[in-house]
């Protein structure tokens, strides 16, 4: 016996000598401790090492550290391996029942608490519901398409000197036929054009029609089922139309159409095709398809420029691909046609490239889209927002649950000493979390449902972009979300309680550092109040822009003012129509409604040849100056209505004389001085005060007004009177219908064309101001909690004092004063940040905007803070004048 | 394996133990068993069995002070139970009652 002693003693002696013995391979040991039961593994670990050390000595390192090797893996049997991980997940999924109940017992016991946290999270995850629905909705418009991921579109940067350059969704033809013969590995490729509209005439039946020109490889490209027609040729002949389903029952009933005639203006189309309608999520919308031979044949004659490289405004090239192809390949085709063909220009190109079918709908922003566009940047900044409200919902959860660890520490503490490991408890307070949040989950969708309709009632196009209806697999991101809150905001609370010493706790539940985590929690209400702060600042903001560019001096008058879109019909036999009614004050004509975003440039020139300039433009009558308070600072109105050709006379504002150096600017001296604008010399006859013309956001620029009698005018701008309203616009309507049948009259006052212009403004605006409101309710909601949780925390204390003389002013002082301290942190940081975000980075892109008032920053702080100062203030006077004798007695 | 019967080896491990008495560990009885029966015993089916003996109930085992030597690892001791000492005392009845029934001659001509 006393050998075997000896021979342990051994090693040990060695130790210490060699300073850094040889360690048995540390895969070894690893391998070990993997797979070998827990309560077994101390003993073998320290059998292989004493047996290491032995055969150190003997047998010298190389061969000790094999024998440890082989002796580990042969220590791999059955009764040594540990029970697999998942027999443990087995035991969790048993105790989850008991989960439950611990849950759902806290969740009835804290009313409030539970409240709070349900509510900020199923307010806050409705946004987000929303922004997923939305996002799904876009990501699968074209699905339908079966060659989705191989369809390309062609699109086109546009450059012109110094301007910066405008990208366009359309591109011209001849890229399209270039592509078809000479670029190789591309499967079908398909030529559309926009720009048919009129009315389709069968019979007695007129309806209008909004088609689009598709050459004969368009279902090649597409999947739109033809219900009735051959799709490899029914777009091949020119004067060949295809209809969809909807339109042809319009126009036909229920004949088949096949073969029968469609007349637009003068000319009949033959019916070849009859398409599925539409599905809703395509970009590509028609009610019907007119050959592309239809358009050749119409325009390529006359117009010189039709098949031009720089003809890029009306076309759309798509191309499929093959399985195996990349699209690299066509992409370097492309490039070296633009180094090709720009070659010839001067002072501007036109570069194209290949846009994948998938990036149509939701993709970069695209001038001359061909279907409805959502930039991902508008989708970035909601999902933002919604993320930031979501985050702060999070830490109203995270905040209020270490803040009421006090109570249940002590079943965390039980449950431990039972036996429960770390991972035990970990898991229980994620699973409350994701509890919590499903529940929350369930009142979110709630809310969503509301919210969908008032999102879709926003603004009419976004009715016409996306529907947000559900489908499995929206529900399936619904309810990944929930979980994924769940875990987010349960995590810190979970990792809190698994690290909770159990022995210390049930020794002593104050012994637990509870305030340990106090600067946390401040700094989460921080965080939470400053976002609160920016989010009202920037809707004030935001709104007080939007006040001035609605309320803006456009420099002439828009009361009262009604535009008639002509729609074709005749100007002039309206007008008289209208000047029979009363209230009709007066009537202008003019192409197009200035100062709504739109715009039309003509290239004009003064005495220098060499110098022309693009300027502004719109052609009117010599009633509009008048109609509209023009007011003109030298010269007269038109006179005469010239004849076609015979057109002599423009006014211009102050802009033009200040760009040409007009008479070095006198308006007096101007007038009588020609200009050529548009290759015809016209003499100055009015000069007009400056006015906005674009959108109010670009500066004042050059414009003429040019008076022709040509025919058709855009628009009648329509003076009338005031009083009653509706039966003037019977009356305007009734006029209407005896001039034009088919189409209803479109009609709309200036002032609120006006808003509908920046509606996308006061949509954004909404959309902020709304999850502003959640911002602030959230924080009011965690702050409240924590106020509540703290004043009763601290009311044995509270109580002392008062019996030792404190003043209620002097307690209430007491409670509030970290709260406030830590509001005044917030304002400290927000304040400054919103300000320069909007004077450095968003406001400088308007070219006049308001200042920033300061009144509506600090307006932002008096209604968080009024609101922080109440839930603060009633609380803390509620624990002040609570009678310390019923609190301490009960202790 | 059923019941406490005794295969050969692990009686030997346990007459081992029980001669050991407090000192009985894993690299100990080996060393043990190697000295008395001059066949090597391997570590790990010494701890096969010692297991074995253990889930039958004739040894059972603790873990001991920990120490410096073994990588700063605890050795676990272990101590034959009555049952053990039960089975150990049964096997050698056992043996002994067929020794006696053997005729004296016949072992005798081949040693």
């Amino acid at each position: 016996m006393k050998t075997v002693n000896n021979r342990n003693v051994g090693p040990r002696n060695v130790g210490p000598q060699n300073p850094e013995p040889p360690q048995p391979p540390r895969w070894a040991q690893r391998l070990l401790a993997w797979y070998c039961r827990p309560d077994l593994l101390e003993d073998l670990q320290g059998d292989l090492h004493e047996y290491f050390e032995r055969n150190l000595k003997t047998k010298g390192s190389r061969r000790a550290r094999l024998i440890y090797c082989l002796d580990a893996l042969k220590f791999f049997r059955l009764y040594t391996i540990r029970k697999p991980d998942f027999l443990n997940l087995f035991i969790h999924w048993i105790m989850i029942g008991s989960y439950l109940k611990t849950s759902r017992r806290s969740l009835v016991r804290n009313k409030l608490f539970s409240f709070i946290n349900i509510f900020g999270l199923a307010v806050s995850m409705s946004v987000g519901l929303l922004i997923i629905a939305l996002t799904t909705d876009l990501r699968s418009y074209d699905d339908f398409q079966v060659k989705k991921d191989r369809t390309y579109r062609v699109i086109t940067t546009y450059k012109n000197l110094d301007q910066p350059a405008v990208d366009l969704a359309s591109t011209s033809i001849k890229v399209g036929k270039t592509v078809q013969k000479t670029v190789a590995g591309v499967e079908d490729l398909t030529i559309l054009r926009n720009g048919f509209s009129g009315d389709a005439h069968v019979g007695e039946t007129v309806i209008p029609l909004n088609a689009l020109w598709a050459d004969r490889s368009f279902f090649k490209v597409f999947t739109f089922p033809l219900l009735a027609g051959d799709p490899a040729t029914a777009l091949k002949e020119p004067y060949s139309l295809v209809l969809a389903e909807k339109t042809a029952r319009k126009l036909f009933g229920d004949i088949n159409p096949l073969g029968k005639f469609v007349r637009f203006d003068t000319l009949n189309y033959v019916v070849t095709g009859v398409a599925n309608d539409v599905p809703k999520r395509s970009h590509l919308r028609f009610d019907a398809l007119v050959s592309f031979a239809t358009a050749e044949a119409q325009f390529a004659k006359t117009d010189p420029n039709f098949y031009s490289w720089e003809n890029v405004w009306q076309n759309y090239v798509y191309l499929v691909l093959p399985e195996t192809s990349n699209p690299k390949s066509v992409q370097t085709a492309l490039a070296n046609l633009n180094t090709q063909e720009n070659a010839a220009l001067k002072n501007r190109s036109f570069t194209v490239t290949l846009q994948p079918l998938k990036e149509a709908a939701l993709g970069r922003k695209l001038d001359n889209a061909i279907g409805p566009t959502m930039p991902p940047i508008v989708v970035w900044i909601l999902g933002g927002l919604a993320f930031v409200v979501i985050l702060s919902a999070c830490f109203n959860y995270t905040n209020l649950s270490i803040a009421r660890s006090l109570r249940r520490s002590r079943e965390v503490g039980i449950r431990k000493l039972v036996g429960a490991l770390k991972s035990h408890v970990l898991g229980q307070f994620m699973a409350e979390s994701v509890l919590i949040s499903l529940m929350a989950l369930f009142f979110s969708f709630c809310l969503f449902l509301v919210l969908r309709t008032q999102f879709l009632a926003l603004d009419p196009r976004i009715g016409t972009l996306v529907t947000l209806e559900l489908s499995p697999r929206i529900i399936l991101y619904f309810i990944t979300l929930a979980i994924g809150v769940g875990l987010a905001a349960g995590f810190l609370p979970a990792l809190f309680f698994a690290r909770i010493n159990a022995l210390q706790v049930l020794k002593d539940v104050t012994a637990i550092s509870l305030f340990r985590h106090i600067s946390t929690r401040k700094a989460l209400i921080v965080i939470q109040y400053t976002l609160s702060l920016v989010f009202i600042a920037t809707t004030l903001i935001g709104y007080s822009q939007y006040r001035g560019f609605i309320a803006f001096d456009l420099g002439f008058t828009t009361e009262n003012i009604l535009n008639i879109r002509l729609q074709g019909n005749k100007g002039n036999l309206l007008s008289k129509k209208l000047a029979e009614i009363p209230a009709v004050r007066a009537v202008s004509q003019s192409m197009m409604i200035t100062s709504l975003g739109s715009i039309h440039g003509t290239t004009m020139k003064y005495q220098d040849p060499n110098d022309s300039a693009m300027v502004w433009l719109n052609q009117v009558d010599e009633q509009y100056l008048p109609v509209h308070n023009h007011k003109l600072l030298a010269g007269r109105n038109f006179t005469l209505r010239p004849k076609k050709g015979e057109e002599r006379e423009v006014i211009v504002n102050e802009q033009v004389l200040k760009r040409f150096n007009i008479a070095q600017g006198n308006p007096e001296k101007a007038l009588g001085q020609f200009v050529t604008a548009d290759g015809q010399k016209l003499a100055i006859v009015g000069v007009l005060n400056d006015f906005h013309y674009g959108s109010v956001d670009r500066k004042i620029e050059p414009v003429i007004f040019r008076y022709s009698s040509e025919e058709p005018w855009g628009y009648l701008n329509v003076k009338i009177a005031a009083t009653d309203l509706p039966a003037t616009m019977a009356s305007i309507d009734n006029a209407w219908r005896t001039i034009d049948k088919v189409h209803p009259l479109d009609a709309k006052f200036y002032d609120d064309q006006l808003e509908e212009a920046y509606s996308q403004f006061s949509v954004v605006l909404k959309v902020i101001g709304f999850i502003a409101f959640l911002a602030i309710c959230i924080a009011s909601l965690g702050l409240f909690g924590m106020v509540v949780f703290t004043t009763e925390t601290r009311l044995k204390e509270i109580s002392i004092r008062k019996v030792l003389g404190a003043s209620e002013s002097g307690l209430i002082y007491l409670l509030s004063r970290g709260f406030l301290g830590m509001l005044a942190v917030a304002t400290c940081v927000a304040l400054p940040v919103t300000y320069f975000f909007f004077d450095r980075v968003v406001l400088t892109n308007f070219a006049y905007h308001q200042p920033i008032g300061l009144s509506n920053l600090l307006l932002g702080v008096a209604i968080v803070m009024a609101l922080a100062f109440l839930l603060i203030g009633s609380q803390t006077v509620r624990a002040a004048r609570k009678n310390p004798a019923t609190v301490l007695k009960s202790e | 394996m059923k019941g406490t019967n005794l295969g050969e080896f692990e009686e030997l491990v346990l007459l081992t133990i029980a001669a050991l008495v407090s000192d009985a560990y894993s690299v100990a009885i080996c060393d043990e068993l190697e000295k008395y029966t001059g066949r090597s015993a391997k570590l790990g089916v010494v701890h096969a069995v010692l297991n074995r003996l253990e889930e039958k109930g004739l040894v059972k085992s603790q873990l001991g002070e920990s120490t410096s030597a073994r990588g700063g690892k605890r050795k676990r001791y272990y101590e034959v139970t009555h049952a053990g000492k039960v089975a150990l005392l049964k096997a050698k009845e056992i043996r002994e009652a067929l020794w006696r029934i053997i005729p004296g001659f016949n072992l005798e001509g081949s040693l």
